[in-house]
């Protein structure tokens, strides 16, 4: 049936795991955002959560790297990373793997898709979910776009994915919630680590709000990287979302730069 | 050198060895011994200089409970040593630094209480 909720939100590390460095009513705004995002999602009654992540070599390395991949299993594991440093304890996160064959088979008919059977979760999908699902009571399909190791796939095959994530989500009786998870511009892990071009994120959120496909793909990887760091590669995620539910608006309920934090802090939601 | 970090960052098992027996846990990867040297000391500026990806250096730092202001330090410090990343996707642009962007921004942080 068609998407019941879509959205985007941040995962850096430090908005969990250096929340007793932060401005405190700077990090209480963006946990109300987070808090109200849960209630939507909640309100939408969902059967599962994809999850359009953009992992940090938590599973996949340059050895054999996929553009995209899903999982498809009945349980995954996360943090990899140490629990005190992410602030998130190692936990069991359910899965359905009959959901996910059948959401795969249907997104191979459009995009090329790598499926994989064990996944471990890195703060890419743990920060979302300490938020979202925070007993951990939802099955999550995770999603991967490879952002971290050149070379990536162009923008419009990220939109590709989208479309494809969308008729799989449409084909399947369960109701399905979509939520895409990256940074817009940073630096991250890096020595210019909390450097943020908040006129560049709004720039792109505007876009992104107005599902503007044109926009959106014109992006370039090299003149991103220039100007809004490594860490905007992972705009991926957010352009499969509008592609998922292209022709709607999005409301960005949240977005503040928080550079302890390392990243513009962004919460929106899809007008399904 | 990434490709063995990538296996200690997210096999507990091989962290365990790794713990009890640094330079033995090499064993079976194709290292330099100044790769070595910089995987078990380690040497996180090493490392970031040598061109391990910034995503796999900061799991690899947060395995050993380095504070996030150290982290960012010594990956500074090593390129103060050692010169530019040899290789990768980062550059380093003259950023003001987390305290003086957040004084900007009117945010009032709390660095020095950082573990």
């Amino acid at each position: 049936m068609p998407l019941v909720f879509a959205g985007v939100c941040s995962h850096a590390p430090g908005i969990v795991g250096r929340a007793d460095q932060a401005d405190v009513s700077a990090k209480d705004r963006l946990y109300e955002a987070f808090d109200d995002m849960r209630r939507r999602l909640e309100a939408s009654e969902p059967d599962a959560l994809i999850v359009v992540a953009a992992e940090h070599f938590a599973n996949f390395f340059m050895n054999n790297m996929p553009s995209f991949a899903m999982g498809m299993a009945d349980y995954y594991e996360g943090p990899i990373e140490n629990p005190e440093w992410l602030g998130i304890e190692k936990t069991t996160i359910p899965g359905d793997r009959s959901l996910s064959e059948r959401l795969i088979q249907k997104v191979m008919e459009r995009s090329d898709v790598s499926y994989a059977e064990e996944w471990k979760f890195d703060h890419g999908i743990m920060v979302p979910l300490h938020f979202l699902t925070p007993n951990y009571d939802l099955p999550i399909v995770p999603a991967n776009i490879n952002c971290q190791g050149p070379p990536l796939a162009p923008l419009h095959r990220a939109w590709a994915f989208g479309e494809a994530l969308r008729e799989a989500a449409d084909s399947v009786p369960e109701r399905i919630a979509l939520i895409g998870t990256g940074g817009i511009s940073h630096w991250p892990a890096t020595p210019d680590s909390g450097k943020i071009n908040e006129e560049w994120d709004r720039r792109f959120l505007d876009q992104w709000s107005h599902c503007d496909k044109e926009a959106m793909l014109s992006y370039s990887d090299n003149q991103s990287y220039l100007d809004a760091g490594q860490g905007a590669f992972e705009i991926r995620t957010f352009i499969t979302i509008s592609a998922a539910t292209e022709g709607a608006e999005g409301t960005v309920h949240f977005y503040e730069p928080i550079p302890i934090f390392a990243v513009g802090c962004t919460i929106a939601t899809v007008n399904l | 050198m990434q490709k063995f970090l990538f296996e200690l960052n997210r096999d507990e098992d091989f962290q365990s060895r790794y713990a009890a027996d640094r330079r033995g846990a090499l064993i079976g990867f194709d290292l330099s011994d100044e790769e070595q040297r910089a995987l078990t000391e380690p040497d996180i500026g090493l490392l970031f200089h040598l061109g391990v990806n910034g995503q796999i250096l900061m799991h690899f730092a947060a395995l050993h409970s380095i504070e996030w202001q150290d982290y960012l330090q010594q990956m500074r410090d090593g390129l103060d040593e050692h010169g530019p990343v040899r290789e990768g996707v980062y550059a380093v642009t003259g950023y003001e630094g987390v305290q003086t962007h957040s004084d900007r921004l009117g945010q009032t942080s709390n660095i020095e209480n950082g573990r």
